[in-house]
């Protein structure tokens, strides 16, 4: 499988959940990789190459193998690399961590930004509506430390990124208490555990930088 | 103590649906097939799928599996032992399969579904550029996938495969009503013959329905004029 000679290469973003989580995943496992930062919107030559179908980042280069699309590529690492396991073994399991990730990148991230381009515009429907679908997330994490149960997995590695690194952001700028410790004392718990792990933090966009960069797509959206 | 049954609750129109149905018969695994009334939800559906109250469910032991594609990997992986694995065992290969898997739900299926809605020709005959540049494109990831083999993932029926070939009903529909092939043997050689291949599985043809089944149920529910 993998060998002391693998050359691991990861195109990314830094304000990019999508990529934050692979090196989140690269870490867990103690993958030494080297990091290229595309320096978005502009895309390099090499991207454009290596991802031609989506021209996105991440993109994980593993020797001579190209891998796109971030469920993808961390699926791959965790059957590449099979210490410190992602997903669980247990095929029930595993089809709950995937469904409630693809929940977060499908259902969630839209709806959260739709709550963050029409907060302005006075509507709290769109604030509501996020926060009926993050309460689906509250039930699948009360009662345990993260929502692998005693350590990170798939599931905390794919909303961690997205919703407490990235949305979490955007909503500070907008001054929306989305997550309120009151209505989600088990999202609340959870973010603070992430928090005290060193890779998660390690990976954690620069707080100012990332906010400053919010408030111009929000103005840009809106102006729009 | 649950029983081991296992249920489907899905329409049989619906090509998401295929996709666990498919999967059972690969691994010979017998269902009961719950049938969702056209314009309405039953209990069962809102109470299994909560999150998106759409089909397919699968209820196996009492407990609901959502998401077409999670369930195909669901079913390969509970019942492992059970005739041929649906994606590669290699970690690469497994990701292809996937990678492939997701692009056709994120951009061929809807921009298919766009050819049936389009309003008037310059739309159509856009959509249409598009469905067919995503279909060269896995005309050639079917050569790199299959190795020479029949299918996606090789000897067997698999994954990619059904995620894929469980569009080939609408897509013929869609053909026939756009009066243009998207899949033939001039400029899709490999899939045309792929084609062929997957509707005849014994595992696939129980639950495809015939082009003209589909065409006259697409009247009824493309029959309100465009919004």
């Amino acid at each position: 499988m993998a060998k002391k000679e693998d050359s691991v290469k990861l195109l990314g973003f830094w304000a990019s959940p999508f990529s934050r989580r692979v090196e989140m995943a690269l870490k867990l496992k103690g993958v030494p990789y080297e990091y290229l930062e595309e320096e978005l919107p502009k895309k390099t030559p090499l991207l454009l190459e290596l991802n031609p179908v989506h021209k996105k980042v991440p993109v994980l280069v593993h020797n001579d193998k190209i891998l796109s699309e971030s469920h993808v590529i961390l699926e791959y690492i965790d059957q590449t690399w099979s210490n410190n396991p992602i997903l669980p073994q247990d095929p029930y399991e595993k089809a709950m961590a995937r469904f409630w990730a693809k929940f977060v990148d499908e259902q969630i991230l839209p709806a959260g930004f739709m709550s963050l381009v029409k907060a302005e515009k006075g509507i709290e429907v769109a604030i509501e509506e996020t926060r009926e679908l993050i309460m689906f997330l509250e039930k699948e994490v009360t009662g345990k430390d993260f929502f692998g149960g005693k350590t990170l997995g798939f599931l905390d590695i794919v909303a961690g990124s997205m919703i407490s690194f990235c949305l979490a952001r955007a909503w500070e700028c907008m001054g929306i208490d989305m997550i309120s410790e009151e209505k989600f004392p088990g999202l609340n718990r959870w973010i603070e555990k992430l928090n005290e792990v060193e890779i998660v933090r390690e990976c954690i966009p620069p707080k100012e930088k990332h906010i400053e960069r919010m408030n111009k797509i929000i103005e840009r959206t809106m102006s729009s | 103590m649950a029983s081991d049954e296992v249920k489907v609750i899905g329409a049989w129109a619906s090509p998401f649906v295929m996709r666990p149905r498919i999967a059972l018969n690969l691994k010979s695994v017998s269902y009961e097939f719950l049938q969702e009334t056209f314009g309405s939800k039953s209990e069962l559906l809102l109470k299994s799928n909560p999150v998106h109250k759409k089909i397919p469910v699968l209820i196996h032991a009492d407990k609901p599996v959502c998401e077409s594609n999670i369930i195909v990997e669901y079913v390969d992986e509970t019942w492992s032992t059970s005739g041929p694995s649906m994606l590669p065992s290699n970690p690469y290969d497994r990701a292809i399969a996937r990678f492939w898997a997701a692009y056709i739900d994120e951009k061929w299926f809807p921009s298919l579904k766009s050819i049936l809605q389009a309003e008037g020709e310059e739309e159509k005959k856009a959509v249409l550029a598009q469905v067919e540049e995503g279909t060269a494109l896995l005309e050639k990831a079917f050569i790199d996938c299959s190795k020479g083999k029949p299918f996606f993932n090789g000897e067997h029926v698999g994954y990619l495969d059904i995620a894929f070939g469980c569009f080939l009903g609408w897509l013929r529909v869609t053909e026939l009503a756009a009066g243009h092939k998207v899949l033939d043997e001039a400029k899709t050689p490999s899939l045309s013959k792929w084609a062929e291949q997957f509707c005849n599985d014994p595992a696939v043809k129980p639950v495809m329905p015939d082009t003209a089944t589909l065409a006259e149920f697409a009247k009824k529910i493309f029959a309100k004029p465009a919004a």
